[in-house]
């Protein structure tokens, strides 16, 4: 499109800094982002191009440079359609009137065979200076803070202008041009000022090529990655001068590069004395409070020994140094003296004495107490371990699980939550508990997230999976669920825990018995919603209950609702092993598949899953599969509802197959036994392919089942492969859809026990192919 | 005929006594047009209670004030015996209502008015809002550090009991103790020059630390102060329905302090903890609101077209 402005093919730098006193240090990235997409945004409205940004901050400016700018926009053709010829006269004037064109200028254009009024508006080109004038206070109104505030005498009025913290200045240059803009008073220039303390006065700025080296000399490095890089760089070289290594903290090297314009790292030393703190708590006062780094002996055989030293990050190039290091020696002294005195205080009890003020601290306001949920975690730790599921000795499992959470009421704790197990674990330590107990104690709330390592000491897996499970049954219990993207307890984190614990460490864990286990709090009427109990479910756990033992009678409800519970359970775990493989970029289907068949337990879920993989790579496996697909989709177009039309379409929805329990078992397979039995008897004889599948299912159906139960998926999966060849015959020969009814009913009675019996291993349906 | 005597202020010296480096704020704080009060005559945790700060946040009158508070802090009692933590200490507190341009230039100015060179020192804004949810108020700022040591909260208050603060007001708290350690370069409290003529801090104060922790964790009758807290806010309740928000605020400033006090004596549980907050936010909010409301027809009649 043409233009009848010259020089549109020039281009220019702008330059745009906005100062502010300091900003927080873990804004800045985000402002950084935010300043740019807020510049993109209005660039694109006025339809420029935007070439290549560069954007600076300080904790006392943002900096933002745009090269290779058009000095104006292109003119703009924009047409609007009308009305069409021959409308109200009235239509037309009030369409030239909102257009702005008079109805001489309206021209006619065929649209879809009808001649319409169009009105041609032609935008003309802006200069880029006006373009950028308008855009500043737009970019500085919208800007999105974390949290910012007003200030000063505007502030009488709450819809004055807000900021992270009070904006003093802003200068906007379009290559040597001040672009003139105004935002609540504050007027665009060319001045900036330097460092706070090494500069006096305002310096004057050419544009964006003199902009870092003229606040470079007034001791400003704008460039926050050079900062960065002097510190991380600054701070190896103080630690390796001092014969020491330095313990790289990359979140310390960005937060320093937002605290400082003129960054100078320092190194000092401290008390010796401070050493016999565990190296943990040094470090965090060190980094949290004072935002400087450690080092450790250099020596080769000092095995990583924290030194007693530190190094901080100054914003001055102080006339001298000592006196500045000095200054922060004394701080330092200060907090770790501090860290000493609750050291040493909480070592003065025993951490079974601490572990009596959990009775203080609740835990949820419906489910009690931290001392509560200890006794629970005590419980459950033990039976883990008197049930075999894992091989640690029951005691220490119940000994750290009644003292894993004592150390969050010792004061340094208290001081430092971060520490909680750490603490614990070096205080039983020295208090002189078992090595079993103590390493429980430090490690029972990993693995905290993707990469923390899984425990696979016995007591403490105990003790972990114990403190995960409690708080995951229990929210349930008490309706608080993960729904969508709101799970405030974190119970998903827990069950990534869990599966990570279960997995490394092989346990066979029935989630319906450590639910039964874990027991006494579940036994709270509001658990279990009346309209949550399906009769059935109710009918089964009464039979449970009954065989079990006849006391627990009154309680067939709460079993009823256990089984529910441990379906939604296994669901929750179930999903997140689906979203770890997803994370991954691996196939979920398996896993699904595996979900909804009728697993119990995480490990058998997902080695179903692999057993499911490795089978469905086979020959014999995809053939099954297309078998199986073929089968389903039969009894889904014939609306196939089973021989009573009560035997449900897959195994989930029955509630009886839901009952995957060992002691009810028989009563299951009698009651499916009478079911099937109808249908078994035929009235005719069978075609060949047609016995064969009969006899192949006959044999491989009780296989496969009893293959799963025994949780030999391998088994279960070459039970399933002997009905590749029968079901692949069958359809081959035998039609199913038969005039007489009498076949078609028997055939497709025998196609819904080929699909059953492969559901029983898994849902096939899930998978993909 | 009596004697005249004649008297010419000796040079401060922030450096050698602490009381000098007051007086030197004061001075300074003074000639910036501050009223400079005297400390509210009350036990309370923080300078922000005296009313010069929180009640004066309101409304729209512009306000300039500086002032020592004594703050209690029952819980922080050492008997005397830690360098750095005492259960009775010292804030400066200024107020500048609205926050004038310029406010980070001035009290650097008044820090090195009592000896603090920033080109020898380490002098960083480092982030740190401030919110108390028993005053209803919330401000954005920072902790102003010296050599890695937090000398000032430096706050732009934006809410006081529960009301945007229209216009916004910057407080200024500096750390006492701190700030003079640092200049006369002590390590210990306790040690201080209180001024120039050989009297310590220590002498002055170190007694009432190691009496005062022991009433505070050990000896303050408990049963009494329950009896306190219920007194304070039973009158608390009375001055507001009598409308005097004023004397309503006192009494919730005692309440506030008798918590802390039984918080010091443990004998509030975890649960109780949360509702004696609770009990003390009410108090404070509700006087803040009857201050607010009692003092807004004046404040709208001085400023039209200003609201709550």
């Amino acid at each position: 499109m043409g233009s009848e402005i010259s020089g549109v093919d020039a281009v220019s730098d702008f330059l745009l800094e906005l100062r502010s006193e300091e900003i927080p240090a873990r804004m800045q990235a985000g402002a950084r982002a935010e300043l740019g997409k807020l510049f993109r945004r209005e660039l694109d409205a006025a339809g420029v191009a935007v070439p290549d940004i560069t954007i600076w901050s300080t904790p006392r400016r943002l900096a933002l440079i745009a090269r290779g700018l058009p000095l104006a926009t292109d003119a703009v053709i924009e047409e609007a359609k009308g009305p069409p010829e021959g409308a109200p006269d009235a239509a037309i004037e009030g369409f030239c009137r909102k257009a702005g064109v008079a109805r001489e200028a309206l021209v006619l254009r065929d649209v879809k065979g009808r001649l319409t009024y169009f009105a041609v508006i032609e935008q003309p080109g802006r200069a880029m200076a006006d373009v950028l004038a308008a855009a500043i206070p737009v970019i500085v109104r919208d800007f999105g803070w974390p949290k910012s505030m007003r200030w000063g005498a505007a502030s009488i009025a709450t819809d004055s202008l807000r900021w992270v913290r009070p904006l003093s200045g802003i200068a906007a240059l379009l290559n040597d041009q001040v672009v003139a803009c105004a935002v609540d008073g504050i007027v665009s220039g060319r001045e900036t000022f330097g460092h706070r303390f090494h500069h006096v006065g305002a310096i004057s700025i050419g544009g964006a090529d003199d902009y870092a080296a003229k606040l470079r000399a007034a001791h400003v490095i704008v460039d926050h990655e050079e900062r960065a890089a002097i510190i991380r760089d600054g701070a190896a070289k103080v630690a390796a001068d001092a014969g020491l290594t330095l313990v790289p903290d990359e979140g310390l090297v960005i937060e320093n590069a937002g605290l400082t314009e003129w960054p100078v790292t320092l190194l000092g030393r401290f008390d010796e004395a401070f050493l016999d703190v565990p190296p943990e708590v040094i470090q965090l006062t060190a980094r949290v409070n004072q935002k400087y780094f450690v080092c450790e002996d250099a020596a080769k055989d000092s095995g990583g020994k924290l030194a007693n030293a530190f190094i901080c990050t100054a914003n001055i190039s102080p006339r001298d140094m000592d006196v500045v290091i000095d200054g922060n020696r004394k701080v330092l002294a200060a907090r770790l003296s501090d860290a000493k005195f609750f050291w040493e205080q909480d070592q003065k009890k025993t951490l079974g004495d601490h572990a009596k003020r959990l009775e203080r601290i609740t835990f949820h306001e419906k489910l009690g107490t931290v001392a509560d949920k200890v006794e629970r975690v005590a419980k459950l730790a033990r039976w883990l371990c008197e049930e075999g599921i894992v091989g640690g000795d029951p005691a220490l499992a119940e000994q750290a699980a009644r003292l894993c959470k004592a150390d969050l009421v010792t004061a340094m704790v208290g001081e430092f939550p971060e520490l909680q197990g750490l603490m614990g674990g070096y205080y039983a330590t020295k208090e002189g508990l078992p090595r079993e107990v103590s390493d429980a104690i430090r490690d029972h709330y990993k693995p905290v997230g993707q990469g923390d390592d899984v425990p696979t000491a016995p007591v403490t897996v105990a003790v972990s999976l114990a403190d995960k499970l409690d708080t995951i049954f229990e929210f349930f219990s008490i309706g608080e669920k993960p729904t969508g993207s709101k799970d405030p307890y974190a119970l998903r984190r827990q069950a990534i825990g869990s599966n990570a614990l279960i997995l490394k460490n092989e346990l066979s864990l029935s989630i319906f018995d450590s639910l039964i286990a874990h027991g006494a709090s579940l036994l709270r009427p509001a658990a279990i919603a009346d309209d949550e109990i399906n009769f059935q479910l109710y009918l089964a756990a009464k039979n449970r209950a009954t065989q079990r033992d006849e006391r627990l009678n009154p309680e067939h409800l709460i079993y009823a609702g256990m089984l529910k519970l441990s379906a939604e359970l296994i669901h929750l775990f179930g999903t997140r092993i689906q979203h770890q493989l997803k994370a991954e970029g691996k196939r979920t289907d398996f896993i699904e598949a595996a979900l909804y068949s009728r697993c119990d337990t995480v490990l058998s879920l997902y080695r179903t899953a692999n057993a499911l993989q490795d089978f469905l790579t086979t020959d014999d496996g995809a053939n099954l599969l297309a078998g199986y697909k073929r089968a389903a989709n039969i009894l889904k177009k014939e609306d196939w509802h089973g021989i009573e039309g009560e035997i449900s379409q897959t195994g989930e929805e029955d509630p009886l197959a839901m009952v995957d329990d060992p002691d009810l078992a028989p009563v299951i397979a009698a009651k499916m036994a009478e079911r099937h039995a109808a249908a078994e008897h035929l009235s005719y004889t069978p075609e060949p392919a047609e016995q064969t599948l009969i006899d192949a299912l006959a044999t491989a159906a009780p296989r496969a089942a009893e293959a799963v139960q025994a949780e030999r998926f391998g088994d279960a999966m070459a039970a399933l492969a002997t009905l590749r060849a029968p079901i692949d015959q069958f359809f081959e020969e035998v039609i199913v859809n038969d005039a007489d009814a009498n076949k078609r009913t028997a055939r497709l009675a025998l196609l819904a026990r080929f699909r059953d019996a492969v559901h029983r291993v898994a849902d096939f349906s899930r998978i993909e192919g | 005929m009596a004697a005249v005597f004649s008297f010419t202020p000796p040079p401060r010296d922030p450096a050698r006594s602490f009381q000098d480096m007051i007086l030197t704020l004061h001075d300074f704080w003074s000639a910036q047009g501050c009223v400079i009060l005297q400390p509210y005559d009350m036990r309370m945790g923080a300078g922000t209670f005296h009313t010069a700060t929180t009640l004066r946040a309101l409304g729209p009158e512009p306000w300039n004030a500086a002032f020592v508070q004594p703050c209690r802090r029952p819980t922080d009692g050492r008997y005397g015996e830690n360098p750095n933590r005492l259960q009775h200490y010292y804030q400066y507190q200024v107020i500048l209502k609205p926050s004038p341009p310029g406010i980070q230039d001035l009290y650097l100015a008044s820090l090195r008015a009592i000896g603090i060179d920033p080109l020898a020192h380490d002098i960083r804004f480092v982030e740190d809002d401030w919110e108390s949810p028993t005053l209803g108020a919330w401000g954005l700022g920072w902790e102003v550090w010296c050599d890695g040591m937090e000398v000032t909260q430096f706050t732009y208050f934006q809410q006081m009991g529960g009301f945007d603060c229209k216009p916004v007001a910057g407080e200024l708290t500096y750390g006492l103790e701190r700030l003079a350690m640092y200049i006369q370069g002590v390590d210990n409290v306790y040690d201080l020059a209180f001024n120039n003529a050989g009297v310590s801090y220590g002498d002055v104060f170190l007694e009432n630390e190691r009496q005062m922790s022991k009433w505070n964790f050990e000896v303050a009758d408990t049963a009494a102060l329950f009896d306190l807290f219920a007194k304070a806010e039973a009158e608390c309740r009375n001055a507001l329905s009598n409308a005097v928000p004023l004397a309503a605020y006192e009494q919730a400033v005692e309440a506030s302090h008798v918590f802390n006090l039984l918080q010091a004596r443990g004998v509030i549980s975890v649960q109780e903890r949360a509702s004696y907050m609770g009990r003390v936010r009410d108090l404070a909010r509700s006087s803040c609101e009857a201050h607010a409301a009692k003092m807004t027809p004046q404040w709208e009649a001085k400023y039209p077209g200003w609201t709550l």
